[in-house]
């Protein structure tokens, strides 16, 4: 089960990775409201992905993607309806269909020995080069999270580079699911 | 209609609006526009507090005992961080509190201002919500949905921190009729209430052969007709029912079906009959650890029916068959309702035999001590206490420790909202000052804080505070010179050494009483506790009345921690077998 001062006799339920999609009204302090959350109870966070969704009713959706046991997330769902101006909670594993991205943008250490294999990593896994005023060598990469991981990985084995990462954005494929 | 005031009175008319009678408050540089405007007016009442922490408990006896909102007004900074611990306090135990707390000016937020401080980033985890109002036109809208909130669902605390500037600014002010609030911000239950749910609410009951009611608090926020209901519902199973410390009220302890409490100290018969149980009824309860005891070996072998307005609550530590969420009033409703449709009754045999368990179970007579002839025994003053009280319209508050489960376990309530304590955070310093809210909303009742001679000293300030509004509050100390719950932990699991336990230098009570010109009582032995009682029930005024009890008493039965329902201990011959207590001890 979960948390107690008591050890729980159920606890050996296996633990998997959950994205959560949350819709908040957007004000002031929605956010840690909803980190806090998480923290004061001790609950994990992967990533998290928060925007603005549609402007004139100052709505915002929240992604966050975390990891626990169904009765862990199940109670992580809850708590987060308690809080007062979150609208909607959906788990989108549990709704069975969705689809997920997310972007990285890489800074890659290029030279003439590398260029050519990694132009073609790149290439392969189409990521796209961003020019800037620095001439530096700037890709961007989207999709899903584990396309990024091997793209990364077959740059890294090349060259030494930065990376930054949005974490996954997700929705239900199903249609008309227009919330509150 | 909308008029233009300043945010300053825009306050006081929401606080009219709402119609809210008492602020315990404490003033300040950051609400100075709120006190001057509360200055001109007379229609709400201001109780002065010593310190901020004293206004939010007395809020909290308030509103406990009245079912109203209870409303606190203090300063930024200091008189913010000194309301945490009740609000804390409020949110574990569900009271219905909005608090007003001052802030430095816009300008100078941010700028680590003199009494300057991150009131609702300190707050938003021990508030169910919090705001920070920026626009005096968006002060009213705020006060009302603070209190709509404040109420809704699982009541909780609501903190409105107001800028200086926005106290003085100009704005319109909505009344609270027009304010429409967004139906997501609310408690939502009608989606859970499905007739199914209810039918097999009262399937399981009716086929039980070892029913029990596991009553909480829950039932009391839900106002004084879902008493009656759980009541009734007891009677129409003709099931045995146990109340946790938040739940004690709900059915009178001397009806008949009532087992008392349950819990680390509960009565013996009620732990037992949850863990042997076949169905269990939990009405308002949030299986608390206090309660549950070892959860692998919690009630074992029943189907267990959870009716809660927190879904939150439901499956989070135990696991439940039948969840139903709801409001108790509302879902008892429903389930008295369709067992008189069905015609639904339990099985009077199979009852029988339940009950002649629970009889048996009686005979341990878990909570008798042995009386003594030299000393008080705190036992004994409480059950004096009671005796001598019983017939008066009395509300009873608490500190925290042996005290306050000494008077759960000996002092029996009737009705429910008489009964104000801090269960959930277990706040020293709680029932003195909750008190003096209960007395202030209740000026010609009993009110008696029963107390520890640890805990009184945590807001004994709020003794100026009770003589200056003649509130003839009672404080009963059970002195026994320890942190006697601290004590008895150290002698059961830490081998008897009393690391800091021991109050040296206490003040003499009855001296502390006069310096506040309140009255100060003392009895040293058992001969000279009634008239003490009766002369502090007697007196008009403030009183502190000093009981010196036997210093090492211990407080029995007991689920030591890391042990089950079943593995009570009935004294301190009995041990907890070692294993329990070596993984009891890390426990809280």
């Amino acid at each position: 089960m979960n948390k107690s001062v008591y050890d729980s006799p159920e606890s050996t339920a296996a633990s998997k990775r959950h994205i959560l999609t949350v819709l908040v009204d957007n004000e002031p302090g929605v956010l840690a409201r909803v980190i806090g959350m998480f923290s004061g109870r001790g609950y994990n966070i992967e990533s998290l992905n928060v925007a603005e969704v549609s402007n004139d009713e100052h709505l915002s959706r929240i992604t966050i993607v975390t990891e626990g046991t169904s009765e862990v997330v199940n109670q992580i769902e809850k708590q987060l309806l308690r809080i007062v101006p979150v609208h909607s909670v959906s788990n989108l594993d549990e709704e069975g269909s969705s689809v997920e991205a997310e972007v990285a943008l890489v800074n890659i250490d290029l030279n003439d020995s590398n260029k050519k294999k990694i132009y073609e990593v790149c290439d392969f896994y189409r990521a796209r080069k961003i020019e800037n005023e620095n001439n530096s060598i700037i890709f961007e990469i989207a999709g899903a999270s584990e396309r990024i991981n091997r793209f990364i990985k077959e740059v890294n084995q090349i060259t030494k580079i930065e990376i930054v990462r949005s974490g996954p954005v997700a929705i239900s494929t199903y249609k008309n699911t227009k919330e509150d | 209609m909308k008029q233009e005031m300043t945010g300053a009175e825009i306050v006081l008319q929401s606080l009219v609006d709402q119609g809210v009678e008492v602020v315990f408050g404490y003033p300040g540089g950051a609400v100075l526009p709120i006190y001057d405007t509360l200055f001109k007016q007379n229609s709400i009442k201001h109780v002065l507090v010593r310190q901020e922490g004293g206004a939010i408990h007395a809020a909290e006896g308030y509103a406990r005992s009245t079912g109203k909102v209870g409303v606190v007004l203090v300063t930024s900074g200091p008189g913010a961080t000194n309301v945490v611990t009740g609000l804390t306090d409020a949110m574990m135990d569900s009271i219905p509190i909005v608090c007003i707390t001052g802030q430095v000016p816009q300008h100078l937020i941010g700028s680590d201002a003199f009494q300057e401080c991150d009131t609702t980033g300190i707050t938003r985890p021990c508030t169910k919500h919090n705001y920070l109002v920026k626009d005096p036109n968006k002060l009213s809208p705020v006060f009302h949905e603070a209190f709509t909130i404040a109420q809704d669902g699982r009541p909780g605390p609501v903190l409105i921190d107001i800028p200086k500037d926005v106290q003085f600014a100009k704005g319109n002010y909505i009344e609270k009729e027009k304010i429409i609030i967004p139906s997501h911000r609310l408690f939502e239950p009608e989606i859970f209430h499905n007739d199914d749910k209810i039918n097999e609410v009262v399937d399981l009951i009716s086929k039980a052969k070892k029913p029990i009611f596991y009553i909480g608090g829950g039932c009391i926020n839900s106002g004084p007709k879902a008493s009656a209901l759980v009541s009734q519902f007891v009677e129409m199973t003709e099931a045995p029912a146990t109340m946790t410390l938040m739940g004690l009220g709900v059915i009178g302890s001397s009806h008949p079906n009532s087992l008392g409490m349950l819990g680390m100290h509960g009565m013996y018969e009620a732990n037992m009959a949850m863990h042997e149980c076949d169905v269990m009824i939990n009405i308002g309860a949030r299986f608390d650890d206090r309660v549950t005891g070892r959860l692998d070996a919690f009630s074992p072998n029943s189907k267990k029916i959870h009716i809660d307005i927190d879904e939150s609550n439901i499956n989070k530590t135990i696991k439940v068959d039948v969840p139903v969420v709801g409001d108790v009033t509302n879902v008892l409703n429903k389930i008295i309702q369709t067992w008189k449709d069905r015609k639904l009754t339990t099985n009077s045999s199979d009852l029988k035999i339940w009950w002649d368990k629970i009889n048996n179970w009686k005979k341990i007579d878990c909570l008798n001590f042995s009386n003594d002839e030299k000393e008080i025994k705190p036992q004994y003053a409480i059950q004096r206490l009671y005796d001598l009280t019983k017939d008066k319209n009395t509300f009873i508050t608490t500190e925290v420790g042996q005290h306050q489960m000494w008077a759960a376990q000996f002092y029996k309530f009737e009705k429910p909202n008489r009964w104000l304590t801090s269960g959930g955070l277990g706040t020293m310093g709680y029932g003195f000052p909750a008190a003096i809210g209960a007395q202030v909303a209740n000026p010609d009742s009993l009110v008696i804080d029963i107390a520890g001679d640890a805990s009184i000293l945590m807001n004994i300030q709020e003794m100026s505070t009770a003589v200056q509004y003649r509130l003839p509050v009672k404080i009963f100390i059970l002195n026994n010179e320890y942190m006697g719950m601290v004590r008895q932990w150290q002698e059961l699991l830490h081998g008897g050494r009393y690391s800091e336990s021991y109050t040296d230098s206490l003040p003499d009570f009855v001296k502390l009483a006069e310096s506040y010109k309140a009255v100060g009582l003392r009895a040293k032995k058992p001969e000279e506790l009634d008239d003490v009682i009766n002369e502090m029930i007697n007196t008009d005024k403030t009183v502190i009345a000093d009981i010196w009890v036997s210093k090492e008493e211990n407080c029995f039965p007991m689920i030591q921690s890391g042990s089950a329902h079943n593995e009570m201990v009935l004294s301190k011959d009995q041990k907890q077998d070692e294993s329990s207590a070596e993984k009891g001890k890390i426990l809280v």
